[in-house]
Formats: structure tokens, C-alpha cells, sequence
């Protein structure tokens, strides 16, 4: 009879539509029947083990309704107790928005869990798809997985920083999945080239820029042509501050040219070098400016201040090395040196304002301190040469007194 | 009676310069076909001598704490003129004195010199080499850079192996639990006042007692060949001592000692810290003792083994008690080549692994 009353009960909550999460300690004919079917019965059941709404407690009813405690199907499965069946890919957000979207019941298991995702998602273009009725659409299980689901700092998630990437690219760079909407499929194969790749893939940096960081990961969207700078000033925010002070701002928003990305590219960002600097041919500059303007001179000046700055710290570095390879102590000139880079760095900063004064500033006080560390390393190597010739000297002067004591004892007879 | 042969007479009337002289003119040394290892002893002593005036010029800018030892180091070798060379003249002598102690002890040990009535000829010197180490030990700390604080630290745990006392050695090593800045400041007494002192007054004993009972003479002394010291040996040691002071010069300007990167207590230990290649092979010996043996805890029976071994080496007078000019014992001569082949073998494995 308690029984009978407990069945009323839960039927009662999962035909209200909510969520129940005390399930795991108690009978779970669903796992129990679909464990030991095979491929499409039994997957999911299998893959649940792993799941983290499992080790929090949830069921398989949880989502697809029933009445778990009944080994009799036609009861366990019976709609009139909340049975689903399979969810729809037009209904899972709202599914999974039940409870991610609800603040009070999410900060139960994770007190700081966002509860934005569901309204992000309906903003995002997978969203707006989706609920146009493109089933084709990106939904919550196309990159969380279903079944067996991680938590996103789960190595073997596929939203984890390293796996991100390619989660994205199971669509977007399907040409056959992509065909309809008319966009490129070559993003992933692009940002393979890139830096972000190499810090997030070769150096495991995981917090290296992936798909999300730049548009964003539930309301995923290709970022507008004036956010472009704002999207990567996120992280490069001195570049984004000197690009602001500068007359390609303006420009290139009246041209309607995308900020960073008209040097750099976008998903491709290639690793920046002097030769994106300049007039000669290669550099990035002479795109859009030609002999004659003052821009093209600017171009031709900032880049041959920085190849000095450059020159100089290399001149510096061998002098400096051959110093410290003899043996000499030149840790004043290593810092001189690091001073010295320290500057080139801001002068490569200073470049992305396109004016000459403050990349001239940060030269100069840059070559003041090369030319310091090189008088080290110059010193270093007079003061070995003095060392040497000091040396022989000495040398010398024990080789002649040994030779004189030498012969001092030759001419001394032992008694017999 | 000119000025000079006065002032020299003066002297001489208040000294006892007659009897100074005539002592050296009836002083004799064997010679023999190990002659030339008995140098080593006077280049040990000469190298001694270095390390004395050498230490006394560092200490006028040394200063003996964790936040300046370091940077007052790198200001001797860069801004003090000649400190450089003050500075790795006194590192590579100390090597070098090491090593030529090591030379003197085994040449002594093969030609027998330390048989009766030299054995406390043989303690004092066995003691002055373990000062010597101590010296070596104690002064490694002193410039206070990565490898010397982290090598001390290996050192200093390395004694907290010996039983019964060895916690207690290792907090008066350290001055604390740990290497800090007052085990820097209790290196640094020990290395210039402390060892200093007891090596002064152990090396007089050692000096008088080679005066006392002469040079060994491996053939005895019954009709040996033999110089006379003044002006014979002088001259020869006098040549052996520039032709140390020309190594230690080119060693000094050619390789001038390194100074590191400072040290940091809280960074972690840099892989491949090793000892002094003076304790290179004791080091690598106790790293190959397994953990424990039986019930007996490995390093501690390592530290034993090698103490007993060390102990048995130093009263080798009293084992081998056959009298001067008796030819080598065979097991004597064998232990020798044994521990030369050990010292030899466990330092390079210990460096090159």
C-alpha cells in the first residue's frame, strides 16, 4: 500500500515536469533493462556511468520521465507517468534549460554555476536556427555530448579547452553538414596555422584563444566588423589601446575594414614578425599605402627603427655571450639587455598606433640600453684580453726564474 | 764593519743566527726514486699559504648574510680591481690544495713514511687533510648561490645519517632545522676563525714533527744517498712551488671560478646537485646503498662502513708495524691501490650520472 502511495507520488512530480534527483540509491530499471541491450538501447545506459548528472544523483527519468521503479515496461514507459521517450533536438535546450536556467535548483550542487546559458543560446545563431526549426542546428548535446556528459574541466570533455577546437569542427568543417549555409568550412584547418593553436595544442597553454573565446560558446556569433578590435583587445589590451590612439581607427571603420584582423587574420593568426612592418614587399603596410604619402614613410621609419633596436640587441648578446663563455661576470650587462628588450617589446606595441613618436620613444630609451649592456660585454672581453696577456706575462716571468733555479741546482753536485 | 754587516750581526747575536745556520748547513734530506713526491707536502703548505693571504683580502668586502654575501661576491670580481683574481685564485687553490694533500697522503702511504716513529706524523697530517675538507666544506657556502646552498643542504643532510647524534649534528651544522642565513653565518666563522686557528696550530705540530723525525726514507736510513737541505732541497721545492703558483695562475685567468645565480631557498633544488668532487665519491657510494638492509636503515649503515673504513685508514700505523726500510707489506700496498681505485671510480660515476 506505501508502496502503491510512493509510485502516486513520484508519478505525480515527473508528470509535473520536475526535476527529481534522489533516484541514484534507489531502483533504476531503466540502466537495469538498457544496460544489457546492445548498440542504440544499451549505449546510453553504458555512457551514463561516466555521466556527471549520474554522480549527482539524476536518472534517466530525470530527462525522459517514466517510472523507473517498475521493472514493467508498459508502466515504466507508460506517458501517463511523464515517459518522453526520446527528447526531440528542437526541445533539448528547453530540457536542459529546466534546470540550468534555474538558479535556486542549480546552486544546489554548484553554487557558482552560470544560469545564462539557455538565454545566451536563444541569442546565439545556433539558437536562432533552431528555433526556426533547423534541426541541423547546433543544440546543448552537439558539443556537451549526451549521456555521458562531463563537467567542462573534464579532460575527456569535449568542450575542454584542448578538445574545443575540434568539438567545433565536427560541424563547421564538414562541407556536407555546412552546405546550406553558404559559410566556410576552413576555420579549424586555419586556426591549425595559428598561434593560438600552437600556445593551446603544442605548449598546452589552456588558456590559449579557442573557438569560444572569440565568439563566445552558448550564444555563439561571428563577431561584426567594429567588435573585431574589442573581441581581440579582450586579451591584447595594450595593442587594442595603441591601435585606438592612432589613425587607422578611424580609417579602417569608415572603410569598413575589421580592425586586427586585416594584418593578421582571423581564425589564421600567423606569429607577428618585423616583416609585416615596412615598405618592402611582404609587409603588410604597402596593401594599402604606396611611395609618395607620409604614411608610406612612417612605414618605412618605424620599421627601420626597430631593426636597429634589433641589431643592436644582437650585437649586444654576442658580445655578451662571448664574455660569459670566457668565464667573464656580466650579469650587469644581462640586465642592461633585458632593459633593452624590455623596450623593443614596446615598441612593437607602439607600432599598432602607426605613429612614429611613441615607437621612437620606446627605441631610443631601448638603444641607450643596448649600447649599455654592448660597453659591458666590450669591457668584459678588454678586461679578458688584459687578463691574458697578464697571464703570459706572469707565465713568463715563473718560466725564466724556473729555468735560472734549474739551472742553479744542475750546477749543484750531490755529495756522494 | 760596514752598516748592513752590523745590523745583520745585531740580529744574529739576539736570534741565534750562528746556530740557525749551522743547523741548515748539517740538515740533510734522502733522496731516493720517490723523492719527488715528497714535493707535495711543501706545495700543499705553499698553497696553504695562498689560501691565507687570498682569504684575508676577500674578507675586506666578503659580508657574511643571505642578502648581501651574494651580491658582495659579484661586487668583488666585477668592481674590486684584481678582485677577480683574488677571488678564483683562492677557489682554485683550495681545489687545488685538496688535491695535492690527497697526493701527499697517498705518496706518504706508499713509501711507508707513516711507520714508527712517524705515526703522529701521519695523525696530524690525516687531521690537517680533514681540516682541509672542512675548510673546503665550510667555505663552498660562503658566495651563497644556487648550487652551494643546495649542495650544503645535501651535504649537512648527509650527516644526519649518523646514528645516535646525527639530528643533533645536523642543528649544529645548520644552526636550525634548516640552511639559512645563520648557517651562513656559522660557515663563515668556522671557515675564517675557527679552522684557521686549529689548522695554524696543527700545522706547526705536523712541521716540527717532519723536523723532529726527518723525511721518510722508504730504503732506511743506514746508508741511504742523501742532499743537503739548504741549498739541494730549498732550490728544487722553491722550483716545485712556481710551477704550482704557474698552474694555479693560468687555471685562476683561463677558468675563472663562476658565480652562479643567487640563491633561493624557497626554488626548488636544480636537478644533478652534486658535493665538491673532493666528496664526490662518498656521495655517490651512499646514493647506491639501498634504502634499507635487513632491518637497518641503508645511509646509516653507508655512513658507518665508510666511518670505519676512514678510521682503519687513519691508524694504519698501528696495523702495519714493521720497521722503516722493511719492504711493502703486499695487503698494505693493495688497500692503497684499492681506495685510489675507489676514489677515482665512484667520483666519475658519481659525475657522469
Amino acid at each position: 500500500m506505501r508502496n502503491l502511495a510512493f509510485a502516486v507520488v513520484l508519478a505525480a512530480a515527473l508528470s509535473a515536469g520536475l526535476p527529481f534527483a534522489a533516484s541514484a540509491q534507489q531502483k533504476d530499471s531503466c540502466v537495469e533493462c538498457h544496460s544489457v541491450l546492445e548498440d542504440n538501447l544499451g549505449q546510453p545506459a553504458q555512457l551514463f556511468a561516466d555521466d556527471i548528472h549520474r554522480e549527482s544523483g539524476f536518472s534517466c527519468a530525470d530527462c525522459h520521465g517514466g517510472d523507473p521503479s517498475s521493472d514493467d515496461l508498459e508502466v515504466s514507459m507508460d506517458p501517463a507517468r511523464g515517459f518522453k521517450g526520446k527528447i526531440s533536438r528542437l526541445e533539448t535546450p528547453e530540457m536542459c534549460g529546466r534546470c540550468h536556467s534555474d538558479p535556486e535548483f542549480i546552486h544546489r550542487f554548484k553554487p557558482q554555476q552560470r544560469v545564462d546559458q539557455l538565454v545566451e543560446y536563444r541569442k546565439s545563431v545556433h539558437g536562432k536556427r533552431l528555433a526556426a526549426g533547423d534541426e541541423q542546428a547546433a543544440n546543448c548535446i552537439d558539443c556537451h555530448g549526451v549521456h555521458g556528459i562531463r563537467e567542462v574541466s573534464h579532460v575527456l570533455s569535449p568542450v575542454y579547452p584542448r578538445a574545443l577546437p575540434q568539438t567545433c569542427a565536427r560541424c563547421h568543417a564538414d562541407a556536407e553538414h555546412m552546405r546550406e549555409y553558404s559559410i566556410s568550412t576552413a576555420q579549424f584547418e586555419e586556426y591549425e596555422t595559428s598561434v593560438h593553436w600552437e600556445a593551446l595544442d603544442v605548449q598546452g597553454d589552456l588558456s590559449a584563444p579557442t573557438c569560444a573565446t572569440c565568439h563566445g560558446n552558448h550564444g555563439a556569433a561571428p563577431p561584426g566588423v567594429d567588435s573585431v578590435a574589442q573581441v581581440c583587445g579582450n586579451c591584447h589590451i595594450v595593442f587594442q589601446r595603441a591601435f585606438d590612439q592612432g589613425p587607422h581607427k578611424e580609417a579602417f571603420e569608415a572603410m569598413g575594414l575589421p580592425a586586427c584582423i586585416a594584418c593578421h587574420a582571423n581564425h589564421a593568426v600567423l606569429a607577428p614578425s618585423e616583416k609585416m612592418l615596412g615598405v618592402d614587399e611582404g609587409s603588410s603596410c604597402v596593401n594599402c599605402h604606396s611611395e609618395g604619402e607620409a604614411a608610406f614613410e612612417v612605414a618605412r621609419q618605424v620599421r627601420q627603427r626597430i631593426d636597429d633596436l634589433n641589431q643592436s640587441l644582437a650585437d649586444s648578446q654576442e658580445i655578451l655571450d662571448r664574455a660569459e663563455e670566457a668565464g667573464m661576470e656580466v650579469t650587469e650587462g644581462r640586465l642592461q639587455w633585458a632593459s633593452a628588450n624590455e623596450q623593443l617589446i614596446m615598441a612593437r606595441v607602439q607600432v599598432h598606433s602607426f605613429l612614429l613618436e611613441p615607437v621612437e620613444e620606446a627605441v631610443s630609451e631601448g638603444l641607450g640600453a643596448a649600447d649599455g649592456s654592448l660597453e659591458v660585454g666590450r669591457e668584459a672581453l678588454r678586461e679578458m684580453e688584459f687578463r691574458r696577456k697578464g697571464l703570459a706575462l706572469s707565465l713568463l716571468t715563473i718560466a725564466i726564474t724556473m729555468a735560472g733555479l734549474w739551472l742553479a741546482i744542475r750546477r749543484l753536485k750531490l755529495p756522494a | 764593519m760596514s752598516l748592513p754587516r752590523n745590523i745583520v750581526r745585531w740580529f744574529d747575536d739576539r736570534l741565534g743566527g750562528d746556530d740557525i745556520r749551522e743547523f741548515l748547513a748539517h740538515k740533510t734530506v734522502p733522496v731516493h726514486a720517490g723523492t719527488i713526491w715528497y714535493y707535495f707536502g711543501g706545495i700543499t703548505l705553499f698553497l696553504f699559504v695562498i689560501q691565507v693571504l687570498t682569504g684575508i683580502l676577500l674578507l675586506l668586502y666578503y659580508r657574511p648574510t643571505p642578502a648581501e654575501a651574494y651580491e658582495s661576491v659579484q661586487f668583488i670580481v666585477t668592481k674590486v680591481r684584481f678582485g677577480w683574481l683574488v677571488r678564483s685564485v683562492h677557489s682554485w687553490s683550495a681545489n687545488l690544495m685538496v688535491l695535492t694533500a690527497l697526493i701527499h697522503m697517498f705518496s706518504v702511504f706508499f713509501l711507508r713514511a707513516y711507520r714508527r716513529p712517524r705515526e703522529l706524523t701521519w695523525l696530524s697530517g690525516m687531521a690537517l687533510l680533514f681540516l682541509t675538507m672542512a675548510f673546503g666544506f665550510s667555505g663552498y657556502l660562503l658566495p651563497w648561490n644556487t648550487l652551494s646552498f643546495f649542495a650544503t643542504k645535501v651535504g649537512t643532510d648527509m650527516a644526519g645519517a649518523v646514528p645516535l647524534i646525527g639530528d643533533f649534528l645536523v642543528r649544529l651544522m645548520r644552526g636550525g632545522e634548516e640552511v639559512t642565513g645563520a648557517t651562513l653565518t656559522r660557515f663563515f666563522g668556522i671557515h675564517v676563525a675557527i679552522l684557521p686557528g686549529i689548522t695554524t696550530v696543527l700545522l706547526l705540530v705536523h712541521l716540527l714533527l717532519v723536523q723532529k723525525w726527518g723525511i721518510g726514507d722508504p730504503d732506511g736510513h743506514a746508508g741511504g744517498k742523501r742532499m743537503p737541505f739548504v741549498p739541494h732541497f730549498v732550490l728544487r721545492e722553491l722550483m716545485a712551488w712556481y710551477g704550482a703558483l704557474a698552474v694555479l695562475g693560468a687555471l685562476a685567468a683561463l677558468f675563472p671560478w663562476e658565480l652562479g645565480e643567487k640563491a633561493d631557498p624557497f626554488a626548488a633544488a636544480p636537478a644533478g646537485i652534486r658535493p665538491e668532487w673532493y666528496f664526490l665519491a662518498v656521495f655517490h657510494n651512499l646514493k647506491l646503498i639501498p634504502s634499507t638492509i635487513w632491518i637497518f636503515e641503508g645511509e646509516v649503515l653507508g655512513i658507518l662502513a665508510l666511518g670505519a673504513g676512514v678510521i682503519f685508514w687513519v691508524l694504519m700505523p698501528f696495523w702495519d708495524r714493521a720497521p722503516e726500510g722493511e719492504k711493502p707489506r703486499l695487503w698494505v700496498t693493495g688497500l692503497g691501490v684499492l681506495v685510489i681505485v675507489y676514489f677515482v671510480v665512484f667520483s666519475l660515476l658519481g659525475y657522469y650520472t
